[in-house]
């Protein structure tokens, strides 16, 4: 037992880290942090849409993007692949829809053929290719968040020292992510409930749609090859599902996010400090373990609080009683 | 195609408004998949009418509803509201749409969805007014769902969420409503509550379509009637349109009911 899962030491696990490599660690939580508000806030509106699994095909599907990004530009920077992986989750989207409205395949079917179709597409490209690719493909898709702090140098703006670029980088994207989703509230609220009635008040509903899988597209893509694909596809289902539980008002679902976000990568970090393991899977844990109490002690959906809601409506046994009969 | 439904004659004479015809529909044809489901629909609505929309299940009733409000493609024709195309009067058009076309577990309470009513009038990132909100409180009260404003969508009842939606039309002020069976698991006395709101707002010029299911009520509704087969079998006042052989047309062979009600309706008149 003692030698599969260490002791906890509270000064090695949550002291140590910080006192001994404050600058290492603050970049790999920060990172997590962005990542999963990114991933969080849009995915409440893939999960509201019931369009969960789209984020899933895109992580897998972008890889002949990434490939032929490569091969075309014979280039490994990640400006490239950025590019290429972003216009193979675009089309992925595209194809999903295009499949679904043409036809009388549901989504979750369609989406199935998109993403294997494309997966399996790239992974042969690879085989051809392999010669000319030295690209790390476990590196590309399942990114590992340790190397986050030896990205060197680090982003410089007006001689401030701002942090590793793809720590910068994902903060921007969870702040642009955080304006658009507030400042387009309405429009996404309206779209997602009834785009039926989007339309009469002057929404259009399908460029919301698009505007949505694009955005969606360009969160994934800045988000694996830093934090991994399990993270990416865990972290857009995972706030959402654990807001349902706790509020039934989508503003504080929304605002909840950061707030998960914040414990889930501290949790997962000193998670994975504990047991030795990679630190963006111990975050989705960690997520997991906020859906789990969320799950049972939440106060709108939890079973605790509909347990004791039923109570509190049952009628005492003895109330019936005289009119059935018994006395 | 010429043995069919004659076009519907031009009856009402009214007032003869100018630019304000609230809604013209011009040789409206719609498909899906090829299969047209609505075939030259031809239709001029006066201002100020209570309006039925009846006829069989499927016979295109929603489709009509959604074709004129741009919500499916057509294949052919026009649609004027008040004189214009759609787009420039959107703020003129109140709808309520088929109670199953929402997920009524969505994270939102009775009054925000009342609030979307109001959506159309605000910019594009503007945050509903003050005044928004009372609109919208005013509207609730009116469906005598006030005590509500703060519950989640999904612990109401099928009418109680009915009369939501009904208040939601209402926030957006209209002046030509559309809805889609509003009446649909409603009961009787709700029913003649919400009747008795839609002839409020008729009386103040609103024009309201209404798809209505029950045949035995339709009479003393409705001022005009719109009997729709994937044609218009006729559009008329209800006492020129309500009869055993148009209604007989416009259900086709499935009469089984139908007939005892038509029996009725000539026992009647
Ligand atoms: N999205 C769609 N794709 C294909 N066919 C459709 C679609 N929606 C409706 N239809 C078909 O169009 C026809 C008209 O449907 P519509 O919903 O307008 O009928 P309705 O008169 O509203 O019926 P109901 O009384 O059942 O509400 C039906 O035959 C239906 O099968
Ligand atoms: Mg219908």
């Amino acid at each position: 037992m003692n030698e599969l899962i260490p002791d906890f030491d509270f000064q090695r696990v949550v002291v140590a880290p910080w006192a001994s490599d404050f600058q290492g660690n603050i970049w790999v939580v920060l990172m997590g942090f962005f990542a999963i508000t990114a991933c969080g806030l849009v995915g409440q509106y893939l999960v509201l849409r019931r369009m969960a699994l789209v984020g899933d095909a895109i992580s897998h599907s972008v890889l002949p993007g990434i490939v032929i990004a490569f091969l075309l530009l014979k280039s490994r920077s990640s400006g490239a692949m950025f590019v290429g992986a972003l216009f193979a989750a675009v089309l992925t989207t595209v194809l999903i829809e295009f499949i679904q409205k043409k036809s009388r395949v549901k989504q979750d079917a369609a989406i199935g053929i998109v993403f294997t179709s494309l997966f399996a597409l790239g992974v042969i490209m690879v085989s051809l290719f392999t010669s000319q690719i030295d690209l790390d493909l476990d590196c590309v898709l399942h990114g590992e968040i340790v190397n986050v702090p030896l990205e060197f140098p680090f982003v410089q703006v007006a001689g401030l020292t701002l942090g590793p670029s793809s720590v910068v980088r994902m903060a921007a994207v969870s702040l642009i992510t955080a304006v658009l989703v507030m400042g387009f509230y309405r429009q996404l609220l309206v779209s997602s409930f009834d785009p039926g009635l989007a339309g009469s008040l002057g929404v259009n509903a399908s460029v919301v749609h698009y505007a949505l899988m694009g955005w969606l597209s360009v969160v994934v893509v800045s988000c694996f090859d830093s934090v991994g694909a399990i993270l990416v596809v865990a972290m857009l289902i995972l706030p959402a599902t654990t807001a349902s539980m706790v509020t039934d008002r989508l503003p504080w679902a929304l605002a909840s996010v950061p707030l998960q976000a914040l414990l889930s990568a501290l949790g997962g970090f000193h998670l994975a400090t504990w047991l030795n393991c990679a630190i963006a899977p111990a975050m989705v844990v960690a997520s997991c373990g906020l859906f789990a109490l969320a799950w049972i002690f939440g106060p709108v959906d939890g079973q605790w609080a509909k347990r004791r809601r039923r109570r509190a409506n049952a009628l005492p046994d003895a109330v019936l009683d005289p009119f059935l009969g018994k006395s | 195609m010429n043995n069919t439904v004659p076009l519907p004659t031009p009856h009402t004479p009214g007032p003869a408004p100018t630019d304000d015809i609230p809604l013209e529909v011009h040789d409206l044809t719609v498909a899906y998949q090829k299969k047209p489901v609505l075939w030259g629909i031809d239709l001029v609505v006066p201002a100020g009418k209570l309006i039925g929309i009846i006829g069989p299940n499927g016979a295109g009733k929603s489709t009509l509803i959604k074709a004129i409000l741009g919500q499916v493609p057509v294949s052919a024709g026009w649609v004027k509201v008040f004189g214009e195309p759609l787009k420039k009067n959107l703020r003129r058009i109140g709808y309520v749409p088929q109670r199953e076309s929402v997920d009524w577990d969505f994270p939102v309470n009775v009054l925000d969805v009342v609030i979307m009513g109001r959506y159309g009038r605000l910019g594009l990132f503007q945050r509903p007014r003050r005044e928004d909100v009372d609109i919208a409180r005013a509207c609730l009260d009116q469906v005598k769902m006030l005590p509500f404003a703060n519950r989640q969508i999904s612990n109401l009842s099928g009418g109680q969420q009915q009369r939501v939606f009904l208040a939601r039309a209402l926030a957006q002020e209209a002046d030509l409503y559309f809805m889609d069976e509003p009446f649909a698991g409603v009961d009787a006395a709700t029913e003649s509550a919400i009747i008795g709101l839609l002839q409020e707002l008729k009386s103040r010029g609103k024009t309201l379509m209404v798809v209505h299911h029950d045949l035995s009520t339709a009479k003393e509704y409705f001022d005009m009637l719109l009997l729709l087969n994937m044609r218009v079998v006729s559009f008329g006042p209800t006492e020129q349109v309500f009869n055993n052989e148009l209604l007989q047309k416009t259900y086709g062979g499935r009469l089984t009911i139908l007939t005892d009600v038509a029996e009725a309706v000539k026992q009647q008149s």
